[in-house]
């Protein structure tokens, strides 16, 4: 049956058709055209989201075992497909401004987007692995997109020979397992797994290391985080604020999902190395973020430490912990995307800054913006009643609930350092006396930063949609 | 009984003047007006409407009162509010001193009003919530929220080394509550729920219970502050604004006491007698070294503030005798120092304002321009050391003939806490007070005004009814300490006998 299966992934066929005709509207009216396409490709988002939302609602898998709709799907794509809108949204102020603004930019997102959503609905070693290199491929173009640049190219070029590395790696990592199992469809990996693994075990076991070793690379968590910081300054703002919110999203529902259906018989196997790597993140994001003086600089180890917490909910390996993780991604997509909104805003009449100290006394130029700001860095902290509490609440009532008592304490503990630095940003805007202030930040960087800071705000109101989803989709996937 | 939810309406109350004080725009000076204005009424009204918890408040009962119970996380973790004999009083000195530090506030502060206005608000909303929480998770809100408001309090306002007691202040505390999270989730996942009162009548097992004691403990000994953790506080102290100030010395530093009494005595009762002799070796030691180290301070804050250590010291003291007299009096001695080193704070404000110093040496000879400011600080003075008649001396007796019962070298060391407590406070007055008025700056120094003698004239008022006839607050707590020592006596002898039948 072929019409059942493409109604399964209509979402996904839309989303590539659309980019495609976004694509020739480019193609036939040149970069004037492109506002509008960044417009129409946020229209894409809101649209695909919808029929995402209008799913099958069971779990259904289509071309052949390929690929799978679920639950679970919904809620990550929702989430993608939203940082990705905001991403495009935040970007075209700017790229009108620095005079980056083509056509090419919006679609590379719709596209690197189209890849992720394939990720998360992948149910086979195959198409996780066409799903990361769409994404990917499209994320290296956009990371250089700023040509003249040196840093910005140098970025791209360095984020572009990692990446393809640690495709190499993954890919190693699925051969080993397809050699020594048979089969990369998840589902009959799994029925493999729980029917014993005798024979098998070593090679799986490297195979799945390799394999954690390629997903790492892409959540930029500890060791193989070493790209992260030179991309993330180097790129143009908007990028980062794309690259720190939706490719982490899709990648973390990557790792779930593997690590939970199919090899979640091999618990004991890989929890040690998840555990180390979230320990290492959590470490490394609170400590090396401390002397950062460029403000991206220290999202970029921000984010490594935050991806640390995620695992953690991973490291629990049970459905509580899937549940954190995702309550977690949601709170840290809408933080990042204020908090980036936040730096966005960062300009002064000659140009956009960087530095950390360029925000000495806002809360005095700029009241508002700074009390937005100061709302993301508690939050990030996790500091109660803002929605980042909740976020760590879960992931550690998931990692204490398991057992993993030591990893919740070093956690929290790290989560103190890491409250250092954001406390410092705050120092910075509302105890130090006022530098030269910036330039009144647009109209959608208010209305986004608006939103996130009501989000961020008053989540502890209501917080029973999010909780809900996060257990509907999390249950899922343990079913 | 009342039916309505008083108890969210007084913790929600402060949040309507935040909203009225952001309503209100116009230029820097007439905001800041209506901002001082709008803060006022609104604390003031708190007040009033909290008063109604007291009137209403069934003394002869034990159990948790005025609840209200709805829905907020799922899975056992629900938004619970109710006060008994332990908390009651916390609130109402929460609301007595809010709008005397507004009052405080109202000349010393000239920039940027409206948000000072706003963070005391906040600041009180969440600290009427602390004491009525009745969900582990909702107190955890409420008490972590607090740092934030404070933070900023000292950061923006505060003296010339304002950043590092800021952020010395925050940090301290949140590693310490970080590790009680660790244990709150610990006993959630036990017991499968965060609500406070099924937590007290559930047997933790006494090996665990020293650990969740311990985390517990983290964050309530830097809260409250005992040594060796108490250094964050004479910064804090220092830096902060009066009205800042006297919120750390009068609330904040009740919530450590507060933890103690709602959560380790009653739901670790086995680790909380393990435990107990720690408590009072550290508690000793705060009265003696705090004492000594108060002796030789030049800054008056920071002298205070160290006093406000060793008056803690007395307080975990008669906490963990877990005899009536010394619970009822470390309750009561909690209000008096709520009371007391509040108003001491606010003397050294008073001249603060005018002088613009805290340095003792600066000072000298007030009586000569300034009689009635001697006076008022005599009063709280005496009060501080425990003059009988005064708030002071009835829960300093309590704890000491509480702690006699249990443990005497303990009220002996104690005891001579109370002298030393003695010397450096006379000291202080005769150091600032007394002597000849040489000092050329000191010659034209103004008495207390109007604004400042309404501050002060309630706190007198209070701090002698305690001292005198301190019933009405001590009627209060019985029916609820009572009820926790019981509680306490029983849960002993339940894990006697589980250890007893594990042999």
């Amino acid at each position: 049956m072929v019409l059942p299966d493409l109604s399964i992934a209509l979402p996904e066929i839309f989303l590539a058709v659309t980019a495609m005709a976004l694509l020739m509207i480019g193609a036939f009216r040149g970069n004037k055209s492109t506002s509008l396409i960044s417009w129409l490709s946020v229209l894409a988002f809101v649209v695909t989201g919808v029929l995402v939302q209008i799913e099958a609602q069971t779990s259904v898998t289509a071309f052949g075992g390929l690929y799978r709709d679920d639950a679970f799907g919904i809620f990550m794509k929702t989430l993608c497909l939203g940082a990705s809108a905001f991403a495009i949204i935040m970007s075209i102020d700017y790229n009108r401004r620095e005079k980056l603004a083509r056509f090419e930019f919006p679609i590379l997102i719709v596209i690197a987007t189209l890849g992720m959503m394939v990720m998360i609905s992948a149910n086979d070693l195959m198409s996780v692995y066409l799903g990361i290199e769409l994404m990917s491929l499209s994320l290296y173009v956009t990371a250089a997109f700023k040509r003249d640049s040196v840093r910005s190219t140098e970025a791209g070029l360095k984020y572009f020979v990692l990446g393809a590395l640690s495709s190499g790696m993954l890919l190693y990592g699925m051969s080993l397992i397809y050699g020594f199992t048979g089969t990369t469809n998840f589902d009959t990996l799994a029925d493999l797994l729980a029917a014993g693994r005798e024979g098998m075990d070593l090679g799986l076991l490297i195979g799945l290391v390799f394999l954690i070793a390629g997903l790492a690379f892409k959540v930029s968590a500890v060791p193989f985080h070493m790209w992260t910081p030179d991309v993330y300054e180097g790129v143009p703002t908007p990028v980062t604020s794309f690259f720190a919110a939706a490719p982490k999203v899709a990648a973390i529902a990557l790792f779930l999902r593997v690590f939970i259906s199919p090899f979640g018989e091999m618990v004991a196997q890989w929890q040690q190395i998840i555990v180390f790597i979230s320990v290492a993140s959590m470490i490394l994001g609170a400590f090396a973020a401390i002397n950062q003086k460029n403000i991206k600089r220290l999202m970029a180890y921000s984010s490594i430490g935050h991806i640390g917490y995620a695992l953690v909910g991973l490291a629990a390996g049970t459905e509580e912990g899937v549940r954190g993780v995702l309550i977690y991604m949601a709170i840290y997509v809408v933080m990042n995307v204020g908090t980036f909104a936040c730096i966005l805003s960062m300009r002064h009449r000659d140009g956009m800054v960087e530095d950390i100290s360029e925000l000495a006394g806002l809360s005095k130029t700029q009241p508002y913006m700074a009390f937005a700001f100061l709302l993301f860095m508690f939050s990030l902290a996790g500091i109660p009643p803002l929605a980042g509490f909740f976020g760590k609440f879960y992931i550690f009532v998931a990692a204490i609930n398991a057992g993993l008592i030591p990893l919740a304490v070093i956690g929290l503990v790290t989560s103190v350092v890491g409250a250092f630095y954001y406390l410092r940003i705050v120092k910075i805007i509302y105890f130090d006396d006022a530098a030269e202030g910036f330039e009144p930040s647009s109209r959608t960087q208010s209305v986004i930063m608006t939103a996130s800071a009501l989000f961020v705000g008053l989540f502890v109101l209501f917080p029973a949609p999010l909780l809900e989803g996060a257990s509907a989709a999390a249950a899922v996937l343990f079913s | 009984m009342l039916d309505w939810p008083i108890l969210s309406t007084v913790t929600f109350l402060p949040l309507v003047g935040v909203l009225l004080i952001l309503l209100t725009s116009g230029k820097e000076e007439s905001s800041a007006r209506n901002a001082r204005w709008v803060a006022l009424w609104t604390t003031l009204f708190t007040f009033v409407i909290s008063l109604f918890i007291w009137i209403n408040f069934d003394n002869g009962s034990a159990a948790f009162q005025f609840v209200e119970k709805g829905n907020w996380l799922g899975n056992n973790i629900n938004y619970h509010m109710g006060v008994d004999g332990i908390s009651m009083l916390f609130i109402i000195l929460t609301t007595f001193l809010m709008p005397l530090c507004i009052l405080a506030s109202w000349e010393a502060i000239t920039v940027r009003v409206r948000e000072y206005m706003i963070a005391f608000l906040i600041m009180e909303t969440l600290m009427i919530g602390v004491f009525c929480a009745l969900d582990m998770v909702l107190f955890y809100l409420f008490f972590e929220a607090g740092l934030i408001p404070m933070f900023l309090i000292i950061g923006i306002w505060g003296g010339g080394q304002r950043v590092y007691a800021s952020f010395k202040f925050f940090l301290y505390t949140l590693i310490g509550s970080v590790l009680m999270l660790v244990a709150m989730i610990t006993m959630y996942f036990i017991a499968g729920t965060t609500d406070i009162p099924t937590l007290i009548s559930y047997n933790f097992d006494p090996n665990l219970q020293l650990w969740l004691w311990l985390a517990f403990f983290a964050s309530f000994a830097v809260k409250v502050p005992m040594w060796p953790v108490h250094t964050w506080l004479p910064d804090a102290h220092v830096q902060a604004p009066t009205a800042g100030s006297v919120i750390l010395a009068g609330v904040l530093l009740k919530m450590g006491g507060y933890g103690f009494l709602r959560f380790s005595i009653p739901m670790f009762p086995d680790a909380s007698v393990y435990f107990a002799p720690l408590v009072f070796a550290l508690s000793v030691i705060a009265i003696i070294y705090t004492s000594l180290v108060a002796l030789v301070q030049k800054d008056m804050k920071k002298l205070i503030a160290y006093s406000s250590v060793a008056h803690m010291g007395f307080i975990t003291i008669g906490v963990f005798t877990f005899t009536q007299q010394g619970l009822e009096g470390g309750i009561l001695q909690m209000i008096s120092h709520g009371i007391v080193s509040g108003a001491l704070f606010l003397c050294v404000g008073v001249i603060y304002d005018r002088l613009h110093t805290r340095e003792i040496a600066r000072y000298g000879g007030l009586v000569n321009r300034m009689p009635k400011y001697a006076l008022i600080f005599l009063i709280f003075t005496m009060a501080t050391i425990g003059l009988p008649g005064t708030s002071g001396f009835v829960g300093e007796f309590l704890i000491l003939v509480g702690a006699y019962q249990v443990n005497t070298t303990v009220a002996f060391i104690a005891t001579i806490g109370v002298i030393l407590g003695a010397a450096y406070s006379l000291w202080l007055y005769r150091r600032v007070v007394f002597g000849e008025l040489v000092k050329e700056d000191l010659k034209n120094i103004m008495d207390v005004g109007r604004r400042e003698l309404l501050i002060f004239a309630p706190l007198i008022i209070v701090a002698f009814w305690i001292g005198i006839y301190p019933d009405p607050f001590l009627d209060v707590m019985h029916a609820s300490v009572l009820n926790l020592m019981e509680h306490h006596d029983a849960s002993l002898q339940a894990g006697q006998t589980l250890i007893n039948a594990s042999k």
